[in-house]
């Protein structure tokens, strides 16, 4: 087997080790993070680009905390698609602006549930009313709303710590 | 909580798709929204401060970083669950954990080096006092992955 992460050079894993922290909140924070990674700012910022292309970067920029700003509820929805028509559905729930993730997995024995949605909202109500609709415009009878109770953790990844 | 005025959403905005990668960055965050780089730089660090913005910086495409990511749910009964929880936590690869309503009431997502470290963590975790059910829920495709929201 190839050995995970072959292909992510020295170089990269310095500037993504530079990159997974806090984000400086300075005029030039390429130059703070570069200095980190031990390469210049323009070495850097070139690498930065490069990765983003190959889409080793996803994206850059903020996230915000949804409580904060309003969307107060929130919900993981699971569904229950013949597999024919499961990426079709895909698509089209992925295409909702309530929708923020929408992932399809591997179902498991008494667990029938194939496709998975982040729906937010501003109220329990409303996340039950938009993953009703959902659930109508696509055709699909069964779900799951898995409501959290309690975050115990949610951190960035932090790659390539391992020795 | 202070309310958010019209130039702090429009930052925020801009900000949540698209940080400039050049060397004065909020320069030119500035600039599209006609103000100056002092300015930008002040309110983000106060959004910050008051909690309106979980992080800035950087979101990495785990597959293309040679990491596997699962979702996995685990059955705990109630007297285990913070201990579950607790020792799920300390994993450096579950990056999200949370009590959910229903049967399966743990779920955390997996990320990992390599499969052999994905089922060595499942075998510990599935081992735990408490657990009694385990799914290994693993994604193939990826639909959407944008948490986004417009502020108006």
């Amino acid at each position: 087997m190839k050995h995970s992460g072959s292909e992510v050079s020295e170089l990269d894993k310095n500037v993504i080790r530079a990159l997974q922290g806090e984000f400086p909140l300075v005029e030039e924070p390429y130059k703070e993070l570069a200095s980190r990674a031990g390469v210049s700012e323009e070495v850097f910022l070139a690498r930065v680009r490069e990765m983003t292309q190959q889409k080793m970067i996803r994206k850059m920029g903020a996230v915000l905390r949804h409580r904060e700003v309003g969307f107060s509820s929130n919900v993981l929805c699971a569904w229950e698609v013949e597999p024919e028509r499961l990426d079709e559905v895909a698509r089209s729930m992925a295409a909702s602006a309530s929708v923020s993730h929408c992932y399809d997995r591997n179902v498991a024995p008494g667990w029938p549930y194939n496709l998975y949605t982040m729906i937010h909202a501003h109220s329990r109500a409303e996340c039950e009313q938009i993953a009703e609709q959902l659930g109508r415009e696509n055709h699909v009878a069964h779900r799951v709303m898995l409501y959290s109770k309690k975050e115990w953790k949610k951190t960035s990844m932090q790659y390539f710590q391992e020795p | 909580m202070t309310e958010l005025t019209t130039f702090d959403k429009a930052l925020l905005n801009l900000l949540q798709g698209h940080l400039p990668v050049c060397s004065r960055p909020f320069a030119q965050l500035a600039v599209q929204l006609g103000t100056d780089e002092q300015t930008v730089l002040t309110r983000l660090k106060w959004l910050k401060q008051e909690g309106y913005l979980r992080r800035i910086g950087t979101f990495f495409n785990s597959a293309r970083l040679g990491y596997e990511g699962t979702l996995v749910a685990l059955q705990v009964d109630g007297a285990h669950i913070s201990s579950v929880a607790e020792a799920v936590n300390r994993y450096p690869g579950a990056t999200h954990n949370y009590e959910r309503e229903g049967e399966y009431n743990l779920w955390f997502t997996l990320l990992t080096a390599d499969p052999v470290q994905e089922r060595r963590i499942l075998r510990e975790v599935r081992a735990l006092p408490g657990v009694h059910g385990m799914m290994n829920l693993k994604s193939r495709k990826k639909y959407k992955i944008n948490v986004q929201f417009q502020l108006r």
